[in-house]
């Protein structure tokens, strides 16, 4: 098996005398989906959170691409190749929705205030460069022509596909989605499955949290499940689907599927 | 040792005059997470009603005991900045609740603005003589010609802080009231579930926190003598300091962070002037204030009694 | 259709709307001067250098969201660093330095403006590393912690050592000289007499287009829309690989930069600085012009600077002799009128127009 693209061991949290997550570890291999499902408060976000740098675990090994990361600067974490998105749609809402792709940029380019004032020649073709690429990532999931539309003018479907572009611009080697489906009707999340199943497609690694079974079950490769800050199942939809203790956390008790 | 005494007592006068407005900034705070920026100008307005006042009654019963008519001053000041705050929080701060956090904090920029010029207006630009009607007399608290002296208007000052102080800690604590209020600055939309009428209770706040920097007012022109337009600005961001410094959104804190801050700028000036022979001495007594606010927001942004947050990365 | 007609079009009108601007900035001191004589003109110098804070103030405010309220001490530090290199003050307190310097410290304009930058940027950066991880409101007041402490600094820093004369302030500041042309007096220039105060102007005007330049190119670069994402959504920000807390230190330094800049040109040109022309009042006005014209967006700032640094001479204009036609005499101080103006402007505009009178329009519906 090839070097996994994101390798998570043994993550512990606390926050006061809770243990958020305890021991919680987590392989994607490259090109997978890989889901991250569990009931509520089982401390999906919170990992999410603690592997992008928001929160600082209290201990556990974090492994890109078969190398050490230290998640402690989230903007530390975009540079080294992870992407997220948000929960709760986090887009730059005065910003044009090609302005928003264009500082999912800003991590890949070196213009600085030089180059902004001098404007030579090598600063110019970054301008153009940075701006096709923003355009073609608008085409790729679906809104190119809204790119000179205020961002917070789009409707929600749009605005969730804004932020995955703005997400892509970094070029990331995982994509980590937050919750991507939330609030979507059962077309927006026909759409969603088919943009996830393109970007995996073409080749990128995905993490994704969600609540909507239904979606991760039929993007997936591969699922782990959460409950209670511990990781109680991990493996391919089907397996997982029939697991005792997942059947146990979401429907509490022995029953048949 | 002496010095050290002395600095103390000029330390809690100071200290109770912050602790009083702190606790205006720091329930304005707990309830809206905003900054009144002009809740400083209300002292000045409070002691300069006062003054007016005092002068009325003055003019009109001659014969009145001083103690009376200064109670009297007293309380005509403290109504009418609570109507006065409640009328700010009216028109400059609720149609901004839900604005973007600077909105309300340059509103409160303008509304400072105006409170002072219309008192410039009102009362002239110049220093006004406020009548101290409280003792003066230099009282001895320890011996010899460079012992530590205080004296009553110093000491009445203390001792109505600390009640007022007590008399606000029992009505948070213990009354319906309180509790209302304590719940509107948990959640607001839970509080309104349960039948308090959130608004109702921001508009009290703001009340008790005018009422409370008038008192502060009165007191610091009574100590001082004097009275003008721009006596608001400086103790107000000192008061704010002392709030951060006690855990801002914390009535104790504010309570605590008052007399520490108006300890540490006495002692601190007192001593500095001493260490350098009255080159960095008093002349210097605001920047310690500052000094203090930029440390704790540095190093400790929830101050000694806040809210430890959580580890962020 | 013919492609190159309808390309062309806009592109004249463009031009000639450049030109007649050209030429408004040409004329300026001259219509103005006709009209209201040189304090009029004298105006619109202040105006100018309002101007250059204004548009300071506007990278820290406007783009990157940082709300400072002590940004007149940039303006001090480049005035008093003027007034320092530039006047009789050092040497007549210090024998050492007028053993150096027996003509006296006269440094060059070209060389204290930079100077001026540096330094400012310096104290901007000194001043913005502590407040990084505050948040808004908390930022302002810390800000204008900082702005005062420097005013009580120069205010007292005469003490043991005379540095700042204190209260008094430093007075014979050199004024401008540029090739051999002083600007404090009446030259004679292409065969017209130009007074002083519209050489300031010419020189004033060319520094804001400068900085005017500056700040157009920075909005529209990659720098420009990371400040704009660090306003919006400092966590989304930081979540695409932005290096927020470099980008806060950038925008400190080079706001503060224009800051000194201007406060040089303000030394040179009152020839005199004292501690209280940097009161947290001049903080507010600039912050005015900024949030009234219309945050992050130059034309807009343009405008509220003008607006405002008109104000009060349009005031004392006309309500001096309203009132002493109406009252017989002045009730009311200009001046308080103003500051009333102040206040109420920035209530009502930040309850109806937060984004100020010529706000930013990015995009369409």
């Amino acid at each position: 098996m090839s070097t996994p693209l994101l390798q998570i061991d043994q993550v512990r949290k606390q926050f006061g005398g809770v243990a958020a997550l305890n021991g919680v570890s987590l392989t994607i291999a490259p090109g997978h989906v890989h889901g991250l499902i569990g009931p509520n408060g089982a401390g999906k976000t919170t990992f999410f959170n603690v592997m992008t740098g928001l929160y600082t675990a209290d201990s556990g090994r974090f492994m890109l691409d078969g190398q050490a990361y230290a998640p402690t600067a989230v903007h530390k974490v975009a540079q080294a190749g992870i992407a997220r998105t948000f929960q709760n749609i986090r887009l730059f809402n005065s910003m044009t929705v090609l302005e928003n792709v264009m500082v999912g940029r800003h991590v890949r380019t070196r213009n600085g205030v030089w180059a902004a004032l001098s404007y030579h020649r090598r600063a110019r073709e970054e301008e153009r460069e940075t701006e096709a690429v923003a355009r073609h990532l608008l085409d790729y999931v679906g809104i190119g022509h809204w790119a000179d539309s205020r961002a917070d003018a789009l409707s929600y479907g749009h605005q969730r596909r804004l932020e995955i572009a703005r997400a892509l611009a970094t070029e990331p080697r995982l994509l980590a989605l937050d919750e991507p489906a939330a609030g979507m009707n059962a077309t927006e999340k026909q759409q969603l499955r088919g943009l996830l199943e393109k970007i995996r497609d073409d080749g990128r690694t995905v993490l994704l949290i969600e609540h909507d079974v239904k979606l991760v079950m039929g993007v997936c490769d591969r699922i782990s499940v959460l409950d209670y800050g511990t990781l109680i199942a991990e493996g391919t939809p089907q397996d997982v689907r029939r697991h005792p203790a997942v059947i146990k956390a979401y429907l509490g008790g022995a029953a048949h599927v | 040792m002496d010095t050290f005494i002395q600095q103390v007592l000029n330390g809690l006068l100071l200290g109770s005059l912050y602790a009083l407005i702190a606790l205006g900034y720091t329930m304005v705070y707990g309830i809206l997470r905003i900054i009144n920026f002009a809740h400083g100008d209300l002292l000045m307005v409070g002691a300069l009603v006062g003054l007016s006042v005092l002068h009325g009654v003055q003019g009109a019963f001659p014969h009145c005991p001083g103690v009376l008519m200064l109670l009297v001053a007293t309380l005509v000041a403290m109504a009418a900045c609570a109507l006065l705050a409640m009328l700010i929080e009216r028109v400059a701060y609720r149609r901004l609740r839900n604005a973007p956090r600077l909105a309300p904090l340059i509103s409160g920029i303008g509304v400072s603005l105006l409170l002072q010029t219309v008192a410039m207006l009102v009362w002239s630009r110049n220093p006004l003589m406020f009548a101290q009607l409280l003792p003066l007399d230099p009282i001895q608290v320890t011996p010899g010609p460079t012992g530590a002296i205080t004296n009553a208007t110093a000491l009445t000052t203390i001792a109505v802080a600390l009640l007022v102080m007590a008399g606000l800690w029992l009505l948070v604590e213990h009354t319906r009231l309180g509790r209302a209020m304590r719940a509107v600055a948990e959640n607001p939309q839970v509080a309104s579930l349960m039948g308090i009428n959130p608004n109702r209770v921001i508009v009290l706040t703001f009340a008790i926190g005018g009422a409370l920097a008038a008192l502060a007012g009165i007191m610091m022109a009574s100590n001082y003598g004097s009275a003008n337009f721009y006596m608001g600005f400086l103790p107000g961001i000192k008061a704010f300091t002392a709030a951060v410094l006690g855990g801002i959104g914390n009535l104790r804190g504010a309570m605590l962070g008052g007399i520490l801050l108006g300890l540490i700028e006495a002692l601190g000036t007192g001593y500095l002037g001493q260490a350098t022979g009255g080159v960095f001495g008093s002349n210097y007594q605001d920047v310690f204030a500052f000094v203090v606010l930029i440390a704790v927001l540095v190093l400790r942004p929830s101050g000694l009694l806040g809210e430890r947050l959580a580890s962020r990365a | 259709m013919n492609l190159s007609t309808t390309l062309t079009l806009p592109r004249a009108k463009a031009r000639l709307g450049a030109l007649l601007f050209a030429l408004a900035i040409v004329l300026a001191p001259w219509l103005l001067g006709h009209a209201g004589g040189n304090a009029w003109v004298r105006t619109l110098d202040f105006a100018l250098l309002y101007l250059m804070l204004a548009l300071g103030l506007n990278i820290v405010v406007g783009y990157a969201g940082l709300l400072d309220m002590g940004f007149i001490a940039f303006y001090a530090v480049g005035a008093y660093l003027t007034a320092l290199l530039a006047s009789p003050h050092l040497t007549s307190q210090f024998a050492v330095l007028a053993a150096w310097f027996p003509q006296g410290l006269h440094v060059s304009v070209w060389l204290i403006v930079p100077l001026a930058a540096l330094l400012a940027a310096g104290f901007g950066l000194l001043l913005g590393a502590p407040t990084l991880r505050l948040r808004g409101d908390y930022l302002a007041i810390v800000t204008l912690g900082f702005g005062e402490i420097i005013r009580i600094f120069m205010r007292n820093l005469d003490r043991p050592l005379n540095i700042t004369n204190g209260p008094k302030g430093i007075a014979s500041v050199d004024p401008v000289s540029l090739f051999g042309v002083n600007l404090a007096r009446t030259q004679d220039l292409f065969g017209l007499r130009v007074p002083s105060v519209y050489l300031y102007y010419y020189l004033f005007a060319a520094l804001a287009l400068v900085i005017v330049f500056v700040c157009v190119r920075l909005e529209h670069s990659r720098i420009g829309r990371a400040w704009v994402a660090v306003r919006e959504d400092e966590q989304a920000a930081s979540a695409m690989g932005l290096d927020t807390k470099r980008l806060k230190l950038l925008a400190f330094a080079m706001g503060a930069a224009f800051g000194g800049v201007s406060g040089a040109m303000f030394a040179s040109f009152q020839g005199f600085v004292s501690p209280e022309s940097f009161s947290l009042n001049e903080s507010i006005v600039v912050l005015a012009m900024v949030v009234l014209g219309g945050m992050g967006h130059i034309p807009g700032v343009i405008l509220g600077c003008l607006l405002l640094a008109a104000l009060p001479e349009l005031l004392r204009a006309s309500l001096g002799p309203l009132q002493q036609s109406l009252f017989g005499q002045v009730l009311v101080d200009p001046e308080i009128i103003r500051q009333l103006i102040y206040g109420l402007a920035l209530i009502l505009a930040m309850l109806y127009r937060p984004a100020g009178l010529w706000p930013a329009s990015r995009g369409g519906q």
